[in-house]
């Protein structure tokens, strides 16, 4: 939006919204709407000789100024706020419905309340054609949002994929969040010493215990503005090459690079763990192959061909 | 005296259009509204005043602001304007602090720019209401929504009943393919987003995975082109991508210590020779037999024989393809 349909927007907002709050301060307001209080005040300035044709005393939106505080005794029939426009009425709309979808959130009840209102005051525009579902385990993630909001270290049993192990480890919780509809718990790990990011369905067990949660200073919550998982560059790389049945890989992980090669895709990406690309390279079969590096190209054809001799030899007792 | 900015024009305009029951030409509003002053037997003056006049209805209507047009008595010979305040003013809205709390939250979710403004205006709207929003409440955990490009031009169209036509590519296929879709809404599933329609060449119904889209969405034909169905988007969607039922039952060796991730699945788990015998629910053979290979010798199926040949197949090729 330009400036000036910004302001506009903003001034019409402005005369209903003082109208409703009778002596309210200019910090708070210009708080509550966003602006420097410098905005606010330039803003009233131009309201001042706004009004109904005639523009004479009788006709120009009036107001008080009483100190810092404000109180407008003169609207000139601008007395209420636009009504949404389509855009407003979908982005709130399909937001509370996320919301109210999110497996384990709080208050459901007041969102589902709030939704209805809104959609009812959207009118015409509160069909919006979005619908929503998440799917997940929400008394697991409402679990463990009551245990964080009551400010409790958390023991986990974690499973991690990339290392295919199951670990306990005590980590003091920071936040849970929902991000691609897979909720997270965001915690300071004691064993790692750092800031991990736990996926809620590889959480197979957790306890509060009796400690308060005490992560460090340093225990920043990351930005996630870029995505849940950001490879970095020190990880290795892995180059594979992918038949039509493997491409899947690339809307799957986050890749570095893909290169067309015509049936078969070049594809790079950031591993945490070479046993998990083994993993993933051995149950793709012919359909990924191995470019590099070296190391894991022969673990892949070493694995495979102690898991085919282990199949020729009499199966383990049961 | 009085600055004759443009916004200052505007909201003159706007509350001089709310003010009047009768259609006002566009010479009235210039003889009344400071800032259109101009001599109208001036053929220069009269053309900047009209273009003038052009832009502000532009950008009145562009926020919103429903512009209506028409004639007060049959003897009237020029389409006049005004704003009828119904259409114009927020209907009433009453939000209960618990309400407010999940609007104010939900409106910070998006973080795609587009519907964060577009979420925070509104917030603002409400606030004018005289809704208070505390800016501090939270509900415990708050999904981050993020939409693909594809979401804003599909969600216009399904509203407007327009037919669209894009390009749309699955990883398997080498090019896009143009599809033509009405279609009928947007569904967020698991967190991805697909949409719902008519698929016009297919003549079926169709659903595509947004992130799949490639390029623009273009609009093909006017609006109100069909009739959306009373249909359950989201169950199109679940039973177009849904997972298998487990219906199969596996007996798998997995080796002291190791193959953590299929211990996690499973039903029932007995100690056996250097392992464990483990029983595991499957839907799909393949992928499944798949899973399981990715554990290379820590994992042995035991049972049912079509998923042990599965998996010794696929090692089979693995074998053969590094020997090559």
């Amino acid at each position: 939006m330009n400036t000036s349909a910004d302001r506009l927007s903003r001034l019409l907002n402005l005369v209903p919204y003082l109208l409703a709050r009778p002596g309210i301060t200019l910090g708070e307001a210009s708080g509550d709407l966003g602006v420097s209080e410098r905005q606010l005040r330039e803003d009233l300035e131009l309201l001042w000789v706004c009004g109904l044709p005639g523009y004479g005393p009788g006709d120009l939106i009036d107001m008080v100024l009483d100190g810092d505080r404000v109180t407008i005794t003169y609207d000139a029939g601008i007395d209420r706020p636009l009504r949404l426009t389509a855009d407003e009425a979908l982005a709130l709309v399909v937001a509370l419905r996320m919301l109210a979808e999110t497996p384990g959130v709080a208050d459901r009840d007041a969102i589902e309340r709030a939704l209805a209102k809104i959609e009812s005051a959207a009118g015409d525009l509160a069909g919006a054609p979005v619908a929503v579902s998440l799917p997940g385990n929400a008394d697991r993630v409402a679990g463990i949002r009551a245990a964080v909001e009551r400010g409790r270290a958390l023991e986990l049993t974690y499973y991690t994929a990339s290392r295919d192990a199951t670990t306990r480890r005590v980590v003091d919780p920071l936040r849970v969040f929902v991000a691609a509809g897979r909720p997270y718990l965001e915690a300071w790990c004691r064993r790692a010493e750092a800031v991990r990011l736990f996926r809620v369905d590889r959480i197979d067990a957790f306890a509060a215990l009796g400690e308060p949660a005490a992560p460090p200073p340093q225990a920043a919550p990351a930005d996630l503005a870029g995505g849940v998982f950001r490879a970095s560059t020190d990880l290795p790389l892995v180059t594979l090459r992918v038949g039509r049945a493997g491409r899947w890989i690339t809307e799957y992980y986050p890749c570095e690079r893909v290169t067309d090669h015509g049936d078969e895709w070049e594809v790079a990406l950031r591993v945490t763990d070479l046993a998990w690309a083994r993993r993933l390279v051995l149950g793709h079969g012919p359909h990924v192959r191995v470019v590099a590096p070296e190391e894991l190209r022969a673990a892949v054809a070493g694995e495979a061909a102690a898991a085919l001799q282990a199949y020729g030899s009499p199966d383990p007792a049961g | 005296m009085v600055s004759r900015s443009r916004t200052e024009r505007l909201v003159n305009l706007v509350i001089c259009l709310l003010s009047t029951r009768r259609f006002l030409t566009a010479a009235q509003i210039a003889a009344t509204v400071p800032g259109y002053e101009h001599d109208p037997r001036d053929a220069r003056q009269h053309e900047a005043f009209q273009r003038k006049f052009e832009r502000d209805k532009a950008e009145l209507r562009d926020l919103g602001v429903p512009l209506e047009t028409g004639t007060t008595s049959v003897f009237d010979t020029e389409q006049g304007y005004r704003i009828a305040h119904r259409e114009y003013a927020l209907p009433e809205v009453r939000l209960e602090p618990d309400e407010a709390a999940a609007v104010g939250i939900a409106a910070r979710l998006w973080q795609h720019a587009g519907l964060a403004a577009a979420a925070s205006s509104g917030l603002a709207k409400l606030r004018a209401a005289g809704i208070d929003v505390d800016p501090a409440a939270t509900v415990g955990l708050e999904p981050l929504v993020t939409v693909d490009p594809a979401f804003g031009p599909l969600t216009a169209a399904a509203r407007a009943r327009q037919a669209v036509t894009f390009a749309h590519r699955v990883p398997s296929g080498d090019a896009p393919t143009r599809r033509r879709l009405q279609p009928w809404g947007v569904v967020c599933w698991r967190g991805r987003w697909y949409v719902v329609g008519h698929d016009l060449d297919r003549e079926a119904t169709r659903c595509f995975r947004l992130s799949r889209i490639v390029g623009p969405v273009r609009p093909t034909g006017g609006p109100a082109a069909f009739p959306r169905p009373e249909v359950d988007l989201l169950s199109h969607v679940r039973r177009w991508s849904g997972a298998p039922e487990r219906s199969g039952q596996a007996r798998v060796w997995a080796r002291a210590g190791r193959a953590a991730g299929v211990r996690r699945w499973a039903a029932a788990s007995a100690p056996g020779t250097e392992g464990d015998v483990l029983e595991l629910r499957y839907g799909d053979v393949d992928s499944f037999a798949g899973y399981l290979a990715g554990f290379g010798a820590d994992v042995r199926v035991l049972e049912p024989p079509e998923l042990r040949e599965a998996v010794i197949g696929r090692l089979k090729e693995i074998v053969a393809e590094g020997a090559a």
